[in-house]
């Protein structure tokens, strides 16, 4: 990712634009910030922020008009926020007073004509940047216009108050001024570098102004916080013309703008605004902590709402763009944003919900490939998740034929790994059910590639998918039936010229063998998230269920807004916690049983404790499962042992020919307690490894001995990892107390 | 590179190599990850050098400083 790339990335996510109150108004007041601390009643807090934006805001904040109101997004849930009357009661309510030191003199005068709000404005802001400032009023009392107008809501000694903070930062008060006269603005314009001409209090039509560059003018608006604003851009246009610098840089969203930030309004309940117990006094203290309560404080958070990964590291898209950029330019030192990178589950939830289509899976993807690309993924990361693909990509499983007894195939069912590995039998029952439909069916045992694609290893991934498609070609290039939607896209995205169709739509055309749905209640549909963009999948699955007797029902989030079951794109892999999160927080979505089509999302809401069925568990029931919703997650060595030993079932089975014998090690017989068991499985420590690890530790003879136990201790570092295991014989076999990992490498002292 | 406590090396050093029949002691072992060495002190056998890898040692501390060199 480069610099334009990032800024690409960082524009898309509008977290950070302004909300529509701060928009609206001309001079960009902080009111989502002011009412954050109007709620909880701290009124100096909350001048503090109207006073930072806002000029003469003890005035300013008792009349301004507040056009913001009208944008206000609380206006569709109950009435918008009353902004002004709250910038009111803050006013009241704060002590007051500025914390304002001008820049040093910088020894140009300007004179400023009429004590309205666009003059009052202008001097406000040119003392503060060391001008030497005159204003000249006609009358006998600076500001007394704007008492005259505002009775009720500013007083003499209010008004005379602010003004004595101008007179602070160096304002001279010339009053009673013959300002109206061609001859006055002559000598002015002699005395001084600039002028203004506040229009809302001030006008002559004896004044010659013809394109005179060094006089500005504004304030010509009824509305008072128009009247400031104006005087505010005339403040900037002096002040650049005097420095002679640009006009016009950096003042695109000068005025209101129109701003992108996305509110969503779902869940919000409607409110009325507080009513005002004393109209002329406005809102007390406890109305207007009330009120400023209504705020929605506006956010957008679409993608953060609905992922629990995204929530988890405590910020938003635009923020994580930059923490991946300035992980990938680092060049000495740690690169804390690897986890936040490889947690993601891919899924593109966010990008759903996002109203500018902000892929984090995408960045994600995009930058883990670079990070394997340069050496720099950390190799733990995925291992797991990539020795699992490579034992289905071993001869104990891979498999390519054609149906036994022909030479040629129509269709290729592909069944994928993680189906195989958790419900051999159905995989094997509805391979004979489509060559029983269809004919010739070919099957292939295998993987699809998309552990390597989702860990960022791209060679490895088209090396796989390279590999598929020769034996699909030496197979006649067939038609691929899938049961799995994320090989489904692997192919859809990968090799878009192999004809592919999902089993479930192959098994809505066909038909399905006689058989009932077990569940007379309804089942929530769990689509796996691979499935976001093929509605035509989603649909089938629910015509198979109801094909079958059952009932849908449809989950908060489904369909095209399905969650991630916290498998996909490794996150399981990378970051268990996070991935258990996911799970978890899905299955607390419906108190239904859940039907899904994924083997993976199945045995993973099972594994979170969460009710689950998967179509072939009611198409294809097996009489050893009389609750198939209550079935365990086969353990990660199960799943290994379920692959080939469905390998080894149809060799000997449909195709009659014998299997290869077991591996010696793999004769010793292990007995294990269930948490220990468990402990091994969470800590990602297969049987296999266990067995090999004994196994060699008995033939070499170096193991420790424990003599109060009489257990051993032994280590073995098949490759990356070492194991070591705790056991004692045990009856034909031995008896597993423990076992533990590491990836460093110990060396003999 | 230590345990968190020295308890566990007591545990740790109940245990004796099997092939020469001798208690562990502890002692300087050299511990390489990612193109990075260092030594620490671990239980081992005096006889053959088998080193003893206590499992709170795996699991806590050698799992962080794993953690911390894979995303140098």
């Amino acid at each position: 990712m480069d610099q334009t790339e990032l800024r690409q990335w960082e524009q898309r996510c509008i977290q950070e634009e302004p909300p529509e109150c701060t928009a609206a108004c001309p001079l960009h007041v902080d009111v989502r910030a002011l009412n954050a601390q109007l709620r909880e009643g701290r009124w100096n807090d909350g001048w503090q922020i109207l006073s930072r934006t806002m000029p003469l805001a003890g005035i300013l904040g008792r009349i301004c008009d507040a056009p913001c109101e009208t944008r206000c997004k609380r206006n569709a849930a109950g009435g918008t926020i009353r902004i002004g009357a709250l910038e009111r009661a803050c006013v009241n309510l704060a002590a007051g007073g500025y914390r304002i030191v001008p820049l040093p003199a910088k020894r140009k005068a300007i004179a400023v004509l009429g004590s309205g709000l666009s003059s009052l404005t202008v001097a406000w802001d040119l003392a503060r940047k060391g001008y030497a400032i005159t204003l000249f009023e006609p009358g006998l009392q600076p500001g007394a216009g704007l008492a005259a107008r505002f009775p009720d809501l500013l007083t003499t000694d209010i008004i005379r108050a602010e003004l004595a903070w101008l007179e602070k930062w160096g304002v001279r008060f010339e009053t009673g001024q013959p300002i109206h006269s061609q001859a006055f603005l002559s000598q002015t314009l002699t005395h001084f570098q600039s002028i203004y001409i506040g229009l809302e209090a001030v006008s002559s039509p004896e004044w010659n102004l013809d394109s005179d560059p060094k006089v500005f003018a504004g304030g010509g608006d009824p509305s008072v916080i128009y009247q400031a604003a104006q005087g505010r851009w005339a403040a900037t246009t002096m002040d650049r013309t005097l420095q002679k610098v640009s006009l016009t840089a950096g003042r695109e969203k000068e005025g209101p703008f129109a701003t992108r930030l996305f509110t969503s309004l779902a869940g919000v309940v409607a409110q009325p605004a507080v009513a005002m117990t004393d109209a002329h006094g406005g809102y007390t203290a406890d109305e207007a902590r009330a009120e400023a309560g209504r705020c929605l404080r506006c956010e957008c958070l679409a993608c953060v709402k609905v992922c629990p990964y995204l929530e988890r590291f405590g910020a938003y898209p635009r923020k994580y763009a930059r923490e991946i950029y300035n992980n990938e330019s680092i060049v000495m030192g740690t690169r804390t944003a690897n986890r936040l990178i490889n947690s993601c589950s891919l899924c593109g939830l966010c990008e759903t919900v996002c109203p500018e289509d902000f892929a984090m899976q995408e960045l994600c993807l995009q930058t883990r490939q670079s990070m394997v690309a340069k050496g720099k993924m950390p190799p733990s990361a995925h291992e797991f998740a990539l020795e699992d693909m490579a034992f289905s990509q071993s001869e104990a499983f891979l498999l390519a034929r054609h149906a036994p007894g022909l030479d040629h195939s129509s269709h290729l069912f592909f069944p994928g790994c993680q189906l195989c590995a958790s419900a051999p039998g159905q995989v094997a029952a509805l391979y004979d059910h489509l060559r029983a439909r269809l004919g010739a069916v070919g099957l292939m045992l295998g993987c699809c590639g998309a552990p390597a694609h989702w860990s960022g290893r791209q060679v490895e991934s088209e090396q796989i998918l390279d590999l598929w498609q020769h034996q699909w070609e030496a197979l006649g290039r067939p038609q691929l039936l899938l049961a799995c939607s994320t090989c489904y896209r692997m192919f859809h995205e990968h090799r878009p010229q192999v004809p592919i169709q999902s089993v479930w739509e192959t098994l809505s055309t066909v038909g399905l063998p006689e058989t009932k749905c077990s569940f007379a209640a309804p089942l929530a549909v769990h689509d796996p998230c691979t499935t976001r963009d093929a509605p035509h999948i989603q649909a089938a699955a629910r015509h198979l269920l109801v094909s079958l007797g059952g009932t849908a029902a449809e989950l908060a989030l489904g369909r095209e807004k399905t969650e991630c079951c916290g498998f996909g794109g490794l996150m399981e892999s990378a970051n268990p916690e996070i991935a258990q999160a996911v799970t978890r927080r899905r299955a607390l979505l419906s108190s239904h049983d859940y039907l899904t089509y994924c083997a993976m999302c199945r045995d993973r809401l099972a594994a979170a404790g969460k009710r689950a069925v998967h179509l072939l568990d009611l198409i294809f029931p097996q009489a050893d499962t009389p609750d198939p919703a209550g079935r365990p997650r086969p353990g990660w060595s199960l799943r290994r042992e379920n692959r080939a030993r469905l390998k080894a079932g149809l060799l000997k089975g449909p195709w009659g020919e014998s299997a290869p014998g077991a591996e010696e090690h793999r004769r010793l017989r292990l007995h294990m307690a269930p948490d220990v068991a468990e402990r091994l499985e969470a800590r990602r420590i297969l049987t296999e490894d266990i067995r090999q690890t004994i196994a060699q530790a008995e033939a070499s003879g170096q193991k420790l001995r424990h003599p109060a136990t009489g257990r051993f201790r032994a280590a073995f570092r098949p490759r990356q990892v070492t194991f070591w295991v705790e056991y004692g014989p045990a009856a034909e076999g031995f008896e597993v107390f423990n076992a533990y990992c590491h990836r460093m490498e110990v060396g003999r002292p | 590179m230590k345990p968190e406590n020295e308890t566990v090396w007591s545990d740790e050093l109940a245990w004796r190599c099997a092939a020469c029949d001798r208690p562990l002691e502890l002692g300087q072992v050299s511990v390489a990850y990612m193109n990075n060495s260092f030594t620490t002190e671990m239980p081992h056998c005096p006889g053959c050098g088998l080193v003893l890898v206590p499992e709170a040692l795996a699991l806590g501390k050698m799992a962080e400083v794993e953690r911390i060199l894979e995303d140098k």
